[in-house]
């Protein structure tokens, strides 16, 4: 769905060089998103009057002859649980509609300090719950590929609007795959990084001790771009790797030779994936290979045990998390005659069903009598899974598998059923619970013609490998064309 | 999990669960948990729980003043402001 100039290098490099005004880039962008945003509903906000401000403000730079940043005019769309100053910050739900937060996130601030232009907010499963989309408050998004099927979720949003040509580059985030997934439903790049690489100050929580914010795009390059400009340490977040910024995009062409990859036999025989998924990673595997990196089958036992461990953990954090949402400081309140009961009343009618049962789930997991039997349990398998990837490491450099078990379905096919919902998270946890890299390329197509993603996982801080591996996926699947 | 303790969990989590949301949650919540039966039943003894994958620890900044959120801005977004303060009904009893 790309064209030619369209991605966010080239439109940085012209805008910078002053070939192309960042206003007629921008423009382009509101162009395709009037015509198809109707359809395809990316968006819970679109920001037209706000981005030309911005988009204007670029072109005066350079013709001051100051130079924008290295993300000059690139429209950009942002995922609705980042915190955007005086611009309302839903999550996709009601007990939030309205809500303007009083700061900007750690990376909106860094976006737009690196001259990109927010072009709206993004929709989202309600508070980053969900694989689909479907949970938002305000409707789902439709998949750009086929407006009967679901973009992934929950950065659904954030992905469709990539694919759509809406943006060249969005920021999502990731608990349980919430970036992977989408990337590889709608046939875009989509990076989880390390735990602690990207601030999640601005972030509006979920489960702390997985979410991470990471890039879309329709290119790798692209990709390692916004990943550079949003890396680093911030001192607003605790949990923020007190590092230097990795250097990504200047060696994404080095290649895989010599590299040793491990194809991931917990994911690729992961209950429910289908064979079209798993003949594309077979296919990405002898790409590698033909590329000179050296292949072989992994495995990572305890990664099986994954999906139970991150539901019963993310739904543990969420429930102490989404305590905040009690009607006495910001969004919803539903009145009531007593404190308590005005609390009950507000969180009631302000949260979606999906949201209800992960709260529920995650209080009963960490309730008198039931604590180590299920949130103990977890966190002594998460001990598991780290130690078994580390151990995985010591012979490989990375692993691959499938993002996805398939590729995207219905809208309304899994809503009634949680659990089935719940497991097309099984190749995309792990990584979050082990707290490593991770991420998405597209890699050909299923036997429904749409588009099947492939992940890469690599060790902690080791983005800069993930990206150049993806780089040789890239080209090849060009070449398979 | 039975529908007593759906009931309890909601009373605890502050959710007004209708009859027909008491009966799906029960049913759906025993499915979740039928299914993290392979970690409930592993046997974990002696494994150190992990709470954060990178455990930093102390970590602490000088302690200098610095610029917070502006207070009318933060009362701005408030569904009940009263003196600068956020206001609440009765936290005891009923409203007179």
């Amino acid at each position: 769905m790309t064209t030619t100039g369209s991605d966010a290098v080239t439109i940085a490099a012209d805008v910078r060089a002053g070939r192309r005004r960042a206003l007629d880039v921008l423009e382009e962008h509101l162009a395709a998103i009037d015509a198809r945003e109707v359809d395809i509903h990316a968006f819970n906000l679109v920001l037209a009057d706000e981005a030309r401000a911005a988009a204007a403000a670029v072109d005066r730079q350079v013709a001051e002859g100051r130079d924008p940043g290295p993300l000059a005019g690139v429209p950009i769309a942002l995922k609705d649980n980042l915190c955007t100053r005086g611009i309302p910050t839903t999550c996709s739900s009601r007990i939030l509609e309205g809500w303007r937060p009083p700061y900007d996130g750690t990376v909106v601030a860094r976006v737009a300090a690196a001259g990109a232009v927010s072009v709206g907010k993004t929709n989202l499963d309600e508070f980053a719950m969900g694989s689909s989309t479907e949970n938002s408050a305000f409707g789902p998004t439709h998949n750009p590929h086929d407006l009967t099927r679901v973009p992934g979720g929950s950065s659904g949003g954030s992905a469709a609007a990539v694919a759509a040509g809406f943006a060249p580059i969005s920021l999502g985030s990731d608990t349980g795959g919430s970036i992977r997934q989408p990337a590889a439903l709608c046939g875009v790049v989509g990076i989880k990084p390390t735990y602690g690489l990207v601030s999640r100050y601005g972030l509006v929580a979920f489960a702390s001790s997985l979410d991470q914010i990471g890039p879309f795009a329709t290119t790798v390059a692209d990709a390692a771009l916004l990943l550079e400009v949003i890396a680093g340490h911030d001192p607003m977040d605790s949990t923020s790797i007190d590092r230097p910024a990795p250097s990504l995009v200047a060696s994404i062409g080095e290649g895989v030779e010599g590299l040793r990859v491990g194809v991931l036999t917990e994911l690729v025989d992961a209950e429910g994936v289908a064979p079209d998924v798993r003949r594309r990673v077979t296919a990405a595997a002898e790409a590698l290979a033909a590329a000179g990196a050296k292949v072989d089958d992994a495995s990572v036992p305890a990664a099986g045990l994954g999906l139970s461990a991150y539901y019963l953990i993310a739904p543990a954090e969420a429930s102490s998390n989404l305590a905040r949402y009690d009607g006495v400081r910001y969004g919803l309140r539903v009145d009531a005659a007593n404190t308590a009961d005005m609390n009950a009343a507000s969180r009631t009618a302000g949260f979606g069903p999906e949201v209800k049962r992960r709260i529920m789930l995650g209080t009963y997991a960490l309730s008198a009598g039931y604590y180590d039997a299920y949130y103990g349990k977890a966190q002594q398998v998460r001990t598991l899974i780290i130690r078994d990837f580390a151990a995985a490491y010591e012979r490989f450099d990375l692993l691959l598998g499938p993002t996805a078990p398939t590729t995207a379905f219905r809208l309304g096919d899994k809503t009634a059923d949680p659990l089935a919902m719940y497991l097309n998270d099984v190749c995309t946890i792990p990584s979050n619970l082990a707290g490593d890299p991770a991420l998405s390329v597209p890699f050909g197509s299923g036997d429904d013609g749409l588009p099947v993603g492939v992940q890469l996982l690599g060790p902690a801080l080791s983005e800069s490998t993930l990206l150049r591996a993806a780089a040789v996926l890239e080209a090849a699947v060009e070449e398979e064309r | 999990m039975t529908r007593e303790d759906v009931i309890h969990v909601a009373t605890l989590a502050r959710l007004s669960l209708d009859d027909e949301e008491l009966d799906r949650f029960t049913v759906q919540l025993a499915a979740v948990l039928e299914h993290a039966d392979d970690v409930a039943s592993l046997d974990t003894e002696g494994v150190p729980p992990t709470s954060h994958p990178f455990p930093l620890v102390n970590v602490l900044r000088d302690d200098e003043v610095r610029p917070s959120l502006d207070r009318d801005e933060v009362l701005a977004a408030a569904p009940a402001v009263e003196d600068r303060r956020f206001k609440v009904p009765p936290v005891l009893g009923e409203a007179p």
